[in-house]
């Protein structure tokens, strides 16, 4: 038969544990989150020192998205695709992410229309950014913000 | 063997736009979730996509851990000639998948 918790041995253990979480707290450390400059640089390596001009191409995102696990877009760009005038890669640049780059997409006069689709996760409410590349060597970007409801990447694993 | 949806129109005449929709059950683990012991869960990602017509490249992707589960990726092509588009996945830990798929031009 176990005897009953006394009051003194109660406090020595939740001091115990007090103590512990103070110390985990300490020493857990912020994620790595990827900020508005992060994409910026990101953005610099692909584009070198070429300037970007919002316009041309179009990103689609909803504006709200409940589960941030699988987002859908679609970036159009305004290009007649032929040899001589056409696509060569989509970019696609997050803000919050753990990472800016999302995605590259190499596109050419095969692809007969500049459109592509995919999903993508976000970790938070934020904004969106889509580069193209036009066989001109000229860069084209568009901008869209989305709210996020459930973000990605919280969740833990197994 | 990862599997993948595919969907090319079987036919098409030529010169036509076609729209072609890829699928492949991965799970992408971004390499950012942790374990509840705090252990960090290995990145393993698919990092390319290529589609090649009749041997010429005609689409690539490099994807980042942003990407979701089960990469979808949609794109389009002209249909120029009858022949075989194949499509191949890499990425981490020696992932390696490869799907074809005939078309017949008219």
């Amino acid at each position: 038969m176990e005897r009953p918790t006394s009051r003194r041995d109660f406090l020595k253990t939740a001091g115990g544990v007090a103590a512990g979480l103070g110390l985990g707290s300490v020493i857990a450390v912020a994620p790595a989150r990827a900020t508005p400059a992060e994409m910026q640089e990101a953005i610099r390596k692909v584009v070198g020192s070429a300037r970007v001009t919002p316009g041309r191409v179009k990103l689609d995102l909803p504006p709200l998205i409940e589960n941030g696990n699988a987002v859908p877009l679609t970036v159009t760009v305004e290009s007649p695709m032929t040899e001589a005038q056409h696509v060569r890669a989509v970019h696609v640049f997050t803000e919050k992410n753990p990472q800016p780059n999302v995605v590259s997409f190499h596109l050419g006069p095969r692809a007969g229309r500049a459109r592509v689709a995919t999903r993508m996760r976000l970790a938070d409410s934020q904004n969106v950014t889509a580069i193209c590349e036009l066989s001109d060597g000229s860069f084209w970007s568009d901008s869209a913000g989305i709210v996020v409801t459930l973000a990605a990447c919280l969740e833990d694993g197994i | 063997m990862a599997s993948a949806l595919i969907n090319v129109p079987a036919r098409a005449k030529r010169g036509e736009i076609i729209e072609i929709k890829t699928l492949i059950s991965h799970v992408m683990e971004t390499g950012f979730r942790r374990t509840q012991l705090g252990a960090v869960i290995p990145r393993d990602i698919i990092r390319r996509f290529v589609c090649t017509y009749n041997g010429t490249e005609v689409f690539r992707a490099e994807l980042h851990p942003a990407i979701a589960a089960n990469p979808f990726i949609v794109f389009s092509t002209v249909a120029v000639e009858s022949g075989t588009l194949v499509f191949s996945w890499t990425g981490d830990h020696g992932f390696s998948a490869t799907e074809t798929a005939a078309i017949s031009v008219d």
